[in-house]
């Protein structure tokens, strides 16, 4: 290994070096890549519809027309899979960044300013995160009832306290430091601390969370539409695709786990990317 | 100690409240109200009726006044009728609960007995092919869904193989024998992931007492390295592992939803889907109630457990 690097420079180079080659994180990245790739382009990519029934062509097994097979009404699976990905992944994108949004505001907010607003702030978080985080999800589908922004909605507030208290931890790290207090003493205005002093020490270990908690978006989003809660047909999204091909387990196991798989593979690059980031910017909680 | 759980217990209850209001809160969502719900689209009711309904469910009251009827009379068992059945929701929820809490019992077990052999071996032979395979599992385990694992285990043993039944469940004391064999897998498919989020913790655990001077004083004295391992580091080793543990229970409590719905169990968590399925909002209510404050309760055990284990925490 080479030498510690000195300049600031060095230790990003070092980072991304680490991130790319030295753990899974670069693997993940390119899994992640890929699905984005693939269902923003889905309709260029394949000369099927993901909507159109055709029942002559059920329950097909892989073949070089249809290279995962077809489902219960003829449908070309992978087509479908490509085209299910634009809902996972924008329900996952939308509620974590919602929750990002909300949940960092909130702890930034708590860690900065103490007092009895930390204590309401990180009390009410405590409460959200008493509730099994999925049955929290189904229980506001249930109400609400379902649709895009529901399902967005659903999920978000589940990760709002994972995020309010890391934003939170890393606020309370800098917040005595000498850095914010001359700031302070320079008589700058507290949105200004913490957006140029604060907020920027409180990247690197939001940056993990959003990786990781986007892996687990994913799996709730699939669990939601699984269980029939989340968009509603035609429009595909993996979990209703295992659900439906479900019944024809015996005779056509591939259109059952063909969009499992997609769901794993996704989850997994989320997963792999979001532990790369944690070993590259964050050294102390490297997982030895 | 006993300052220590009365301490412990007192916390409880404010987020048992905030939990019961929440769930309150719920039905609150509902686009319209339960009786606006009820009716329907398109028949034909007049306003006096709809009154004289919304008066029957006490929605003519303010909400606070409400909350508090509802509170006091869920805390003496009572969660309200069925709309569709007129059934009690507390006496049916009482009928699933053994359900749910023997798949979630199960699962734990498997998801110990996986888990911690795995990950001291994980720790042990670090950087070597045995860590790997241990990492290769956690991986995997944390991107499943529970509903793909399960299917693809009654794809594997009950499709393929014939060895054990896709669904159905026997009650545990009709038949103790038939019913671990038919709650076998659904176990399997939540005790998996749990297990994977648990070796992970365990080997890290492991990884860190293994550094400690005790362990080096240990294995100075000259004592065989198995004795070290299993004496003297993964009794303090567990220690974070039971916390998370109890963290975990709560994904182990959602899964039983979608699980018991994988494998047709007459649980809670299908109760509550049945619920949705048929707008019966009081009944998805009393069944989330349910298995929150369960949550709440293992949380508190998990503390109780933990000033056990290390006596440290009962004078923090």
């Amino acid at each position: 290994m080479a030498e510690r690097p000195k300049t600031a420079g060095g230790r990003k180079a070092k980072a991304i070096h680490l991130f790319l080659f030295r753990s899974a994180g670069g693997l993940g990245l390119v899994m992640v890549l890929a699905a984005v790739f693939g269902s923003v382009f889905a309709p260029l990519l394949t000369p099927h519809d993901a909507i159109t029934l055709s029942p002559p062509d059920r329950l097909q097994g892989p073949s070089a027309e249809h290279w995962l097979g077809t489902d219960q009404l003829g449908r070309d699976t992978f087509t479908r899979i490509l085209h299910g990905g634009r809902v996972s992944l924008a329900v996952a994108g939308a509620s974590v960044a919602v929750a990002l949004l909300i949940g960092g505001a909130l702890g930034v907010l708590a860690g900065y300013y103490r007092g009895w607003l930390d204590v309401l702030i990180m009390r009410t978080t405590d409460v959200l995160l008493s509730f099994p985080a999925i049955l929290l999800a189904i229980a506001l589908i249930a109400f609400l009832g379902a649709g895009f922004w529901n399902l967005v909605l659903a999920i978000g507030v589940v990760y709002i306290g994972p995020f309010a208290r890391v934003a939170r931890a890393a606020v309370l790290t800098v917040r005595e430091e000498l850095y914010v207090e001359a700031a302070k003493a320079l008589g700058g205005r507290d949105a200004r601390i913490v957006f140029l002093a604060v907020l920027p020490s409180a990247a690197a270990p939001l940056i993990i969370e959003v990786s990781l908690r986007l892996a687990y978006a994913i799996l709730y989003e699939a669990s939601l539409s699984f269980l029939g809660l989340g968009t509603q047909p035609p429009t595909p999204s993996w979990g209703m695709m295992v659900a439906d091909a479900r019944r024809y387990l015996a005779l056509a196991p591939w259109a059952t786990i063909a969009p499992g798989l997609a769901i794993m593979v996704v989850v997994l690059g989320f997963n792999l990317l979001g532990d790369g980031l944690r070993d590259a910017l964050d050294p102390r909680l490297k997982t030895r | 100690m006993i300052i220590f759980l009365s301490r412990r217990l007192l916390m409880t209850i404010p987020t048992l409240f905030g939990v019961a209001l929440i769930v309150f809160l719920l039905m609150r969502a509902i686009p319209g109200d339960v009786v606006t719900q009820l009716i329907g689209v398109g028949e034909d009711v007049s306003p006096e009726r709809m009154d004289e309904l919304r008066r029957i469910f006490g929605l003519d009251l303010p909400v606070h006044v409400q909350f508090w009827q509802w509170l006091t009379a869920a805390l003496q068992g009572d969660l309200g009728s069925s709309l569709r059945t007129g059934r009690s929701i507390a006496t049916d929820l009482m009928l699933r609960f053994p359900a749910t809490l023997q798949l979630s019992a199960m699962s734990l077990g498997i998801a110990l007995m996986l888990a911690l052999p795995i990950g001291i071996v994980a720790a042990r032979y670090r950087g070597r092919w045995p860590d790997y395979l241990g990492s290769a599992f956690v991986l995997i385990g944390l991107s499943v869904p529970g509903f793909f694992l399960g299917i693809l285990l009654i794809l594997l043993f009950s499709l393929r193989l014939g060895w054990l039944p896709p669904a159905g469940f026997v009650p545990l004391f009709e038949d103790p024998l038939e019913s671990t064999r038919r709650m076998l897998l659904p176990s399997l498919s939540l005790g998996l992931i749990l297990a994977a989020a648990t070796t992970r913790i365990m080997r890290s655990a492991m990884l860190e007492v293994m550094e400690r001077d005790f362990v080096r004083t240990a294995r100075a004295k000259g004592l065989a390295e198995r004795v070290v391992t299993m004496r003297h580091a993964l009794r303090n080793a567990l220690i974070p592992v039971v916390t998370v543990v109890g963290l975990q229970f709560g994904s182990l409590l959602g899964g039983t939803v979608i699980i018991e719905q994988v494998f047709s169990i007459p649980g809670v968590g299908r109760f509550a889907l049945e619920g949705i399925n048929l707008r019966d909002y009081p009944v998805v209510q009393g069944a989330v109630l349910l298995i929150s404050a369960a949550f709440v309760f293992v949380n508190l055990l998990v503390d109780v457990l933990y000033a056990l284990i290390d006596p440290r925490v009962r004078y923090g």
